[in-house]
C-alpha cells in the first residue's frame, strides 16, 4: 500500500513526525515530498534504522521526493 | 552516513575548540561562543538598550550568519522562504532570549559553561531538556506554525546576511555622530561587555562555525527531540564532542574550574537556572530549532527564521530595559515574573496554533 507524505515548508521535527506516524501504522512503501536539506537527511535517517530501503525520484531544483520501501 | 559521522565530529571538535580558545584570547569566561549574550551585547552597541555593560558589536554573530550564507549558497541550499506565522515567530523569538538572559547563556553557552566547570549550566540544562520534552506534548497535539513557501522575491533572504556584513562595518569604522552625549554605538568600558577576542579572530570562529552548523544542521533542541522521538543521536554527537574538545582544552589552558560558587557570568539559583533555559527548550522547539539554529537558518534563506533573531533582538533590549535580565547576584525579581509569564504565554501559543 503506497502512502504520499508533503512535508513541504514544514518547521523541523514535523516533516520526522509526519513520516513515523506513517512508518508506525505499517506502511511499506511511503513517497515523501519536501523542500528542507535537514528534514531529508532526518528522515533518511530514521528511514535507515527502520530497515527501509531510500531511493530518490527527480524532482525540480529546492525540492526532494524519497522513496521508502520495507519488507513489511 | 559514515559521511555525515565525520561531518559531526569535525563540527564539535572546531566548535570546542573555538569555545575555548576564544575565552583564553578575551572573551568573557565560559563564553567563546554564546548566541543570547553576543545578539544582546549587539543590541546595546547599537543603544536598544543601555546596560552599560553589556555593550559590544560581537563579530562572531556576523561570522555565523556569513559562513552559513555562503556555504548554503555553495551547496545550492540556499532558498528565500517565508510565511510561516512570522509574527508568532518574532514574539518566540524574544521570550526565547528573556529565558536565556534570566540563565544568563544560550544552550550553546550551557555546554560550555560546564566545560568550564560551571555546574549551575548542569541545572540549567535539566530545564532546557524538560523544555523541550514540554514542548514536544504541544507538537504531539498537533502544533504547527503553518507551511513557510519558497518567496517570489529574493530580496528577503539577503536582509541578515546583509545586517551582518553592516554590523561588521560599524565595528570597523566605530562612526560618532554625537560627540557629547556618545552615539549610534556604545561600547562597554567595563566588563562583560568590554572583554573580546581580537575582530578577526572571533569572526574566523563565526565563520567557521557558520559553515560547520550549516553542513551538519547543528541544533540542541533538535539533539533532545530527535532522541526523544525517534532515538536519533546524530545532533546530540556533536554536542558531546564539544563539551569534550572545550572540556580538554579549558583543562590545559587552567580555565577548568568546577564548583558551583564565583562562576563567570553565571549565578546560583537552582530554580531561576532551571526555568530560564526551560522557557528557552519550550521556545526552541515551537520554533523548530535552537537559537545557533535560528542564525543559520536565517543565513540559509528562511526569512522566518530571520523575524526569530528580531524578535531576540526586540527580546534582548527588553530584558534590560525592564530589569529582567540576570546578574551574577541572581536573578531580579521583575526577570522571575517575565519567565513565569513567558512560560504561560509559549504555552497558549503551543494551544492555539494547531492543526485541525
Amino acid at each position: 500500500m503506497g502512502e504520499r507524505v508533503d512535508v513541504r515548508g514544514l518547521s523541523c521535527p514535523l516533516p520526522l513526525m509526519k513520516v513515523k506516524a506513517v512508518m508506525d501504522r505499517g506502511a511499506t512503501e511511503i513517497k515523501v515530498h519536501g523542500d528542507t536539506p535537514a528534514a531529508r537527511e532526518n528522515i533518511t535517517r530514521l528511514a535507515e534504522n527502520r530497515n527501509y530501503a531510500v531511493t530518490e525520484e527527480r524532482t525540480t531544483p529546492g525540492e526532494w521526493k524519497l522513496v521508502l520501501t520495507s519488507e513489511g | 552516513m559514515k559521511n555525515q559521522n565525520a561531518w559531526i565530529i569535525l563540527t564539535g571538535a572546531t566548535i570546542g575548540l573555538f569555545g575555548a580558545l576564544l575565552v583564553k584570547l578575551g572573551n568573557p569566561g565560559n563564553m567563546g561562543y554564546c548566541i543570547a549574550c553576543f545578539i544582546r551585547d549587539i543590541t546595546g552597541a547599537l543603544g536598544l538598550h543601555r546596560a552599560a555593560n553589556v555593550q559590544y558589536i560581537r563579530p562572531e554573530i556576523s561570522g555565523l550568519v556569513l559562513g552559513a550564507f555562503v556555504t548554503a549558497l555553495a551547496a545550492g541550499e540556499f532558498r528565500v522562504r517565508e510565511g510561516s506565522a512570522p509574527l508568532v515567530r518574532f514574539v518566540l523569538g524574544a521570550l526565547m532570549m528573556i529565558g536565556a538572559l534570566v540563565f544568563l547563556g544560550c544552550p550553546l553557552r550551557g555546554i560550555l559553561r560546564l566545560a568550564g566547570g560551571d555546574l549551575n549550566a548542569l541545572v540549567g540544562l535539566a530545564g532546557f531538556i524538560a523544555g523541550v520534552a514540554a514542548g514536544l506534548q504541544f507538537l504531539k497535539r498537533g502544533f504547527n506554525l503553518g507551511r513557510s513557501s519558497v518567496s517570489k522575491f529574493r530580496a528577503g533572504g539577503y536582509v541578515l546576511p546583509l545586517v551582518s556584513v553592516g554590523l561588521l562595518l560599524l565595528l570597523v569604522i566605530k562612526p560618532v555622530f554625537d560627540v557629547k552625549a556618545g552615539g549610534p554605538l556604545f561600547f562597554s568600558q567595563a566588563p562583560p561587555g568590554s572583554l573580546h577576542a581580537p575582530v578577526l579572530l572571533a569572526l574566523l570562529a563565526g565563520l567557521a562555525g557558520g559553515f560547520l552548523a550549516q553542513r551538519t544542521r547543528l541544533c540542541l533542541s533538535g539533539g533532545f527531540r530527535d532522541f526523544f522521538l525517534v532515538r536519533d543521536t546524530y545532533l546530540l554527537k556533536g554536542y558531546g564532542l564539544i563539551f569534550l574538545v572545550a572540556l580538554i582544552l579549558n583543562i590545559i589552558l587552567g580555565q577548568f574550574k568546577p564548583g558551583f560558587l564565583n562562576q563567570p557570568v553565571a549565578h546560583t539559583s537552582f530554580v531561576w537556572n532551571f526555568l530560564g533555559l526551560f522557557l528557552v527548550g519550550l521556545c526552541a522547539i515551537l520554533l523548530g530549532g535552537c537559537p545557533l539554529r535560528q542564525l543559520i537558518l536565517a543565513g540559509e534563506g528562511d526569512t522566518d527564521a530571520a523575524m526569530a533573531v528580531f524578535g531576540m533582538v526586540a527580546g534582548a533590549a527588553l530584558a534590560h530595559n525592564f530589569m529582567l535580565a540576570s546578574s551574577p547576584t541572581g536573578p531580579t525579581f521583575y526577570g522571575q515574573v517575565a519567565v513565569v509569564l513567558g512560560i504561560i504565554i509559549t504555552g497558549a501559543i503551543g494551544l492555539v496554533y494547531r492543526e485541525v
